[in-house]
């Protein structure tokens, strides 16, 4: 065909009077996205703290107090439940009270006296992995420091290891969680925005009518891609507004190159969004495939799993996940300050599945409405 | 009631279009000449749209050819989307969009720019009347409305040829009427009409009439001509009107009479299609009944070739 875009600006220029003529899309498209990057954004917490802890102190020593101290005092305990007995003890942790019981023999002070070796009992409610993982490593941490305090009176260790944190110092999950999350709210939104509105074209007839005039597949598609990429784009500088400003991540890299990386990205989900739309029959069969890339892209992006601890065959699945890179790209310059030298082969990843999908959606659409 | 005189408009010579073992159009050819309106009637599922779509370019047929003012149906596919028009009962409209928004956008995409787009579109408005409705949405109007707007949308291009798919559907006669006239209109300035319908008046004021079933085409012709085919005449009979009083419920009776091949309610009488030689007979039998000779309707015409067809395939 001599002019493979025909129709694109009428198609964009109509597309754009729907968007503004539809509050409800709008409201959809700017706002939800926005109320889930707040409720995520201060929902998701890995830094475990304040796990609630029974403890049962037969001792009742100055040594067991202080002892006891030590693990209030690491911000990891908070020991929140007394218990007189043994059975109690176990009944707080088993009803759910606390995750964590601390038990403290009644020769716990005569063993130190003795310099025998005193025995801590610390019972650990394993159902979730990460609490309790966090929990043993306190508690010994805890042990240790007591035990060398004790061997070593002057205080002067043989080894001081110092961590220094690099990137996230706080080690704070916003840091770490936000701009993984600006990937899949961007994904679901434009996905579903244009899947939607070329679905309900085919709803409403008015495909059938496009299809007798001279627009042709690609003027339809990129004129509808237009529109919505730039909705996408808007929603993607916002969303990055309230992560610096609400969340106080801080931005390392270049802000512009940032911007500029998310195009690929934004032409993929809009490819998608329209492979979609030549599946999909009804409005809402599209709004169920939209959402079923969602997942995928939760759970197998690194957002929130690491791709490296994955089982082979979803390393493998990771790498078609267009998120994947997304995320690989807003880390390393949110949190890294990476450049452009570093994160190209993520975009032009990117841009090879975006021109794939598109001129997939396009195939399917000219031999679907023969 | 113009023959092709001229070169045709529009032809279809042998076109069959099969999806996988079903053939929806099977072996028809027809010729349309320019400024005639053409309607086609036939059962849903008939093969009345896939033949539309086949001539427009957008489905390439398993043989045969056809062609839209000279171009070819395959090869020029691309062109002739500039010179024919479409309407189809589903409007095409944007009903969120006003009806000045609704044209500025048919007329982008087909490319028209600048003063002869404003020319156009104001020529559209004229022509439809719907000028006092520019600034408002298309979803708060009414159907007739809705359906001069898609004409007129349908018409921005100035297209020689349209294809209207059940244009009337669900709209009142007055619009109906209407939107008549306006074909009326268009057809005398040389734009040639190809009409689906399921309204017999509407078929009637067609210059010529097809009939599909079945994916075959049994029947084109002008309105008198197929009264008078031969088919929907079978010899040795004749078509009655009788006019009896209570006529519905003296229908199951008028059915068992001897002779009787079909009967049907019309209005407040019975049509039938009796033998001959029963007449007398029949006349005997309902002595209270008024009976007259007459020509079939188109309807009639119809009926008759469909059971003929049904009658052959059992």
């Amino acid at each position: 065909m001599s002019q493979p875009f025909r129709g694109l600006i009428p198609i964009c220029r109509k597309e754009y009077l729907h968007i503004i003529r539809d509050p409800g899309t709008l409201f959809f498209a700017l706002l939800i996205p926005m109320l889930q990057l707040f409720l995520f954004g201060f929902a998701i917490d890995t830094n475990i703290r304040q796990i609630p802890t029974v403890v049962f102190d037969e001792s009742q020593t100055q040594a067991s107090r202080d002892l006891l101290q030590r693990f209030a005092a690491s911000d990891v305990f908070k020991l929140s439940v007394t218990a007189r007995s043994v059975d109690e003890m176990y009944n707080a942790v088993r009803s759910g009270k606390a995750s964590v019981a601390i038990r403290i023999p009644y020769d716990y002070d005569r063993h130190l006296q003795d310099g025998t070796t005193a025995e801590v009992q610390v019972l650990v409610d394993g159902s979730d992995s990460s609490v309790a993982g966090q929990a043993v490593n306190t508690a010994t941490g805890v042990a240790l420091t007591q035990s060398l305090a004790r061997v070593l009176p002057d205080g002067n260790m043989p080894i001081d290891i110092r961590p220094s944190l690099l990137y996230n110092p706080a080690m704070r999950s916003a840091n770490f969680f936000v701009p993984g999350l600006i990937a899949i709210l961007l994904q679901v939104m434009i996905i579903l925005l244009i899947a939607l509105s070329l679905v309900r074209e085919r709803e409403r007839g008015t495909l059938e009518q496009l299809t007798m005039t001279p627009v042709a597949p690609l003027g339809l598609m990129v004129g509808k891609m237009i529109p919505y990429g730039v909705l996408g784009f808007l929603e993607l500088c916002a969303i990055l507004a309230v992560m610096r400003i609400v969340f106080q991540v801080p931005v390392h890299g270049s802000a512009l190159l940032l911007l500029l990386m998310s195009l690929p990205y934004i032409l993929t989900l809009l490819g998608i969004g329209l492979v979609i739309s030549t599946k999909a029959k009804t409005q809402a069969e599209a709004f169920q495939l939209s959402m079923g890339t969602v997942l995928p892209s939760v759970f197998l992006s690194g957002y929130i799993f690491l791709i490296q601890n994955m089982p082979l065959f979803f390393q493998g699945v990771s790498r078609i996940i267009p998120a994947t890179y997304f995320i690989r790209i807003l880390r390393g310059i949110i949190l890294r300050g990476s450049t452009f030298g570093e994160l190209w082969p993520n975009a032009a990843i990117l841009t090879l599945m975006g021109c794939a999908a598109i001129l997939l959606a396009a195939h399917l659409f000219v031999r679907q409405r023969a | 009631m113009t023959p092709p005189a001229q070169a045709p408009a529009i032809t279809a010579s042998h076109l069959t279009i099969r999806f996988g073992q079903f053939t929806a159009v099977d072996d028809v050819s027809f010729e349309i000449g320019k400024g005639e309106i053409f309607g086609f009637l036939g059962p849903n599922g008939s093969g009345k749209t896939t033949i539309i779509k086949a001539l427009c370019g957008l489905l390439t047929p398993s043989s045969g050819t056809g062609t839209i003012l000279g171009m070819d149906i395959i090869k020029d596919a691309a062109e002739i989307k500039q010179h024919v028009g479409y309407m189809s009962q589903k409007f095409g409209l944007y009903e969120d969009l006003t009806v000045q928004e609704n044209l500025d956008f048919y007329a982008g995409v087909y490319g028209l720019k600048g003063p002869q787009a404003a020319q156009r579109k104001n020529d559209v408005v004229d022509l439809t009347a719907i000028r006092t409705y520019l600034n408002r949405r298309v979803a708060q109007l009414s159907g007739g409305w809705k359906q001069r707007l898609a004409l007129g949308c349908a018409i921005i291009h100035s297209p020689q040829v349209l294809f209207l798919d059940e244009p009337t559907g669900g709209i009142d006669p007055v619009a109906r009427r209407t939107l008549w006239d306006l074909f009326f209109h268009l057809s005398g300035q040389g734009v040639t009409f190809f009409v689906t319908t399921h309204y017999m008046d509407e078929a009637e004021r067609c210059g010529r009439v097809g009939y599909i079933y079945l994916s075959k085409l049994i029947a084109i012709g002008t309105v008198e001509e197929l009264q008078h085919l031969p088919a929907a005449n079978p010899p040795d009979t004749v078509r009655l009107q009788i006019d009896i009083p209570d006529a519905s419920q003296n229908l199951a009776h008028v059915r068992t009479l001897p002779g009787i091949q079909e009967a049907t309610i019309f209005g407040r009488s019975i049509h039938a299609l009796a033998q001959h030689g029963q007449l007398e007979a029949i006349r005997d039998a309902l002595p209270q009944a008024h009976i007259t000779v007459i020509e079939p309707s188109l309807e009639d015409v119809f009926v008759t070739l469909t059971l003929g067809i049904m009658e052959k395939s059992k």
